[in-house]
């Protein structure tokens, strides 16, 4: 078992129990920090600290000692659900802005999350 | 005392409209979803909108004019995650929402405004407002979004689902509004019991509301649109290592660059409109005390302030961009770790970038951020960032006593460079004292940084002309009262007592001999030490009720003085002070406190009048200290 803080950009983990006082939980449970949810480290600020999630395609900033206490399981493959909405997302991301169809941008996601 | 930044109250009509059961219908939602610039279609109002999580901090009521419904009163709150609470301003929404607010009537309906771009999420918040059992319209905000970023959802079987009509709409195009009329008119009868929806959730418990919304989602084909693509790239270069807080700094002294570049042209031509404007009254006004009172007293005052309102609207706009587009949230993002160093956390850096507007939206603001003494502390310190009240006295003494020169291979004028030094020192000031507080009085154990990073969003030329607008009547407003009313007392002071020459004419006295010379004498030796004179002193006591009534009351003394009427107020300045005390008097107002609406809401925020005195004093103090400093030391190294 891992915790939040230990996924590097661009990896992804699986919530599966938040440690943290109730009103925080509560809190961050409704932005979507939910056990069985996607999380996915987007980006570090630019002092490295706080990191940037995305969950339920929402951007929320944590610093280290929030997503300490967040327990995640690093998923060598992911459950085949979690696989389907990533790779739909993509080819969404694909049809809906021409543009950036370079795989660059599309961050490689799937295939990094399975290996 | 003037009302800075506050809309007048709204009294909910005391009778329904006959036959009719609704009265107050209340919007709710999750932050961010577009409740406020809802609440502005349907109302006719011009409630603050921006494009970050926590714009609105308090209940706002409205009559629905907007919708030919001017019997019904809405109310706009802030937003909310769930009705548990966890800050300040969502435990006022979830208070009015339970009629446990006085003032605020109980609503007997709720228009739920979710954003559709985020749709598992915002229905979390759902379940417990339809558990109330009040007639409800769900709203599916930016609508136009999705469709364009190829989303989509069964409008209709989600209807099912919640057992309450569902609608989607653009608030800020303004389609799909008709759907509110419609339910209003649809619930206005004593009828029907409410739809129930299918399933609830446990209520109280996230995991389960997730699940609920999650399978509602599901149920209703909802394809959440993929539309971080732009965000994200743009994040790339905003929130880069390097580029992130390079382009942060490169835009704040470009503001101040555009702001003297293009606003002193402005201004100056404004100026000459003013005093043009003057001229031409001068032959329809009798000669003598009327005159002299009307052009020479009034309108010199009030337009020496005025001059400015060009540069503060550039100031506005900049802002504005900055609030639209979503930036302030990365900007949060970028400081929260220098704010970490001082106690506190990157959300209380978005009420101090606000402060560079006005203290007193910037103060309430400071709702959003959880623990109360990280609050307390912002709310003390966000006085000293540089509002635009102070801007007119920098513009002047700037103007007045700095050389127009560039420094820095050409690339910024000295001005800029002197102006940029005094929003540093602000800055500072409020940092250092932040420290201080948190590692003495307000000391706290650390709160989690939870900051949502909204998406970026162009902003509409109708919202940021709305708000230069409404900035311009506010500061015409403040023009048109404390000022004038400050302006005519300090010119009847300087010319009493009048005294009857040999031929019987009365005459005002000497400037110096006048009552307000005397005022100013008297306090002159406490003021000396920093380089001040009396009509300085003068100056000061006046700027306490707002700090450009400075410029208006220089205006009027040096319009009432023979030696330098006709001299403009820039070189009359000029003429009658050191470089040595008009750099401690920016300084002086770079720490002072002298704002009373501010005071006002300090005490307001805190409940106590302990912290506006602390900060009164504690600011004083300072203000004091520096001018000292800085008068001396500029005294003796360029004498």
């Amino acid at each position: 078992m891992s915790v939040l803080s230990e996924l590097n950009v661009g990896q992804h983990g699986v919530v599966m129990a938040l440690e943290l006082p109730e009103s925080v939980q509560n809190h961050l449970m409704h932005m979507g920090f939910v056990p069985s949810a996607l999380v996915t480290a987007l980006r570090r600020a630019p002092a490295g600290d706080p990191m940037v999630y995305l969950v339920d395609g929402l951007e929320i900033a944590l610093r280290r000692e929030t997503a300490k206490s967040i327990r995640v399981k690093i998923p060598r493959t992911l459950s085949r659900q979690q696989e389907q909405d990533l790779l739909e997302s993509a080819r969404q991301a694909a049809q809906a802005d021409p543009v950036q169809t370079d795989s660059s941008q599309l961050e490689a996601a799937p295939v990094e999350a399975i290996r | 005392m003037n009302s800075c930044c506050e809309t007048p109250a709204f009294v909910p009509p005391s009778a329904p409209a006959p036959g009719g059961v609704l009265r107050t219908i209340a919007l709710i939602g999750p932050p961010n979803a577009g409740k406020s610039t809802l609440f502005n279609r349907l109302t006719g109002l011009r409630q603050k909108v921006a494009n970050y999580p926590g714009v609105t901090v308090e209940q706002r009521m409205g009559s629905m004019a907007g919708v030919g419904r001017p019997d019904l009163t809405l109310i706009d709150l802030p937003g909310i995650y769930s009705l548990t609470p966890y800050s300040e301003d969502a435990k006022v929404a979830v208070d009015v929402l339970k009629g446990r607010m006085t003032g605020t009537p109980k609503p007997d309906a709720i228009i739920l405004v979710l954003d559709s771009l985020h749709l598992i999420r915002q229905l979390m918040l759902a379940a417990p407002v339809l558990a109330l059992r009040l007639p409800t319209l769900v709203l599916l905000n930016m609508s136009d979004l999705m469709e364009s970023r190829g989303g989509a959802v069964d409008v209709l079987q989600l209807a099912r689902e919640l057992g309450a009509p569902v609608a989607q709409i653009s608030a800020a195009h303004g389609i799909g509004i008709d759907a509110v009329p419609l339910f209003l008119n649809q619930h206005d009868r004593p009828a029907e019991a409410p739809q129930r929806p299918l399933t609830l959730p446990v209520l109280g418990n996230a995991a389960s509301t997730h699940s609920w919304a999650t399978q509602v989602s599901r149920n209703t084909g909802y394809r959440a649109p993929l539309s971080a693509a732009s965000t994200r790239r743009l994040d790339d270069i905003l929130l880069h290592r390097i580029w992130g807080p390079l382009l942060f700094l490169i835009v704040v002294v470009a503001v101040f660059e555009v702001v003297f570049a293009l606003g002193q042209p402005l201004s100056d031509g404004f100026g000459d409109l003013l005093t043009k404007i003057g001229d031409l009254a001068r032959p329809f006004l009798p000669a003598g005390w009327i005159q002299s009172l009307v052009l020479d007293g009034a309108w010199k005052g009030i337009g020496s302030v005025l001059v400015f309102l060009p540069q503060i609207l550039l100031l506005f706009l900049f802002i504005g961009i900055l609030e639209d587009t979503g930036y302030l949230a990365r900007a949060a993002l970028i400081a929260d770790r220098v704010m970490r160093a001082i106690g506190l956390n990157g959300k209380a850096f978005i009420p101090l970038l606000s402060g560079y507007a006005c203290a007193v939206p910037a103060i309430m603001s400071t709702r959003t951020i959880e623990n109360k003494r990280d609050r307390f502390a912002t709310i003390l310190v966000t006085p000293f960032m540089t509002c635009s009240a102070r801007l007119p006295v920098y513009l002047l003494l700037i103007a007045a006593f700095i050389p127009n020169t560039y420094v820095a291979y050409g690339l910024l004028s000295l001005r800029t460079l002197v102006m940029l030094g005094l929003y540093l020192a602000g800055f500072l000031a409020a940092l250092a004292t932040a420290r201080l507080l948190k590692s003495s009085i307000l000391k706290s154990s650390e709160t989690p940084f939870i900051l949502e990073l909204p998406q970026y969003r162009m902003p509409t030329l109708r919202a940021l002309g709305l708000r230069l607008l409404d900035r311009s009547k506010i500061f015409l407003n403040q023009a048109g009262r404390v000022i004038l009313l400050v302006t005519l007392g300090v010119w009847v002071l300087a010319h009493l007592p009048a005294t009857r020459t040999a031929a019987g004419v009365l005459t005002a006295p000497e400037l110096a001999e006048s009552l307000i010379g005397r005022l100013g004498h008297f306090i002159e030796p406490a003021i000396a030490p920093l380089g001040f004179n009396w009509k300085v002193g003068i100056g000061l006591l006046s700027s306490v009720l707002a700090r450009e009534v400075m410029v208006s009351t220089m205006g009027t003394l040096y319009g009432a003085d023979p030696g330098t009427q006709a001299l403009s107020l820039q070189s009359a300045m000029h003429h009658d002070m050191t470089l040595g005390g008009a750099l401690a008097l920016m300084i002086f107002f770079a720490f002072a406190m002298q704002c009373t609406s501010t005071m006002a809401i300090v005490k307001r925020e805190t409940n106590s009048w302990k912290w506006p005195a602390l900060q009164f004093v504690y600011m004083l103090v300072l203000a004091y200290g520096a001018a000292f400093v800085v008068n001396h030391v500029v005294t003796a190294i360029w004498g």
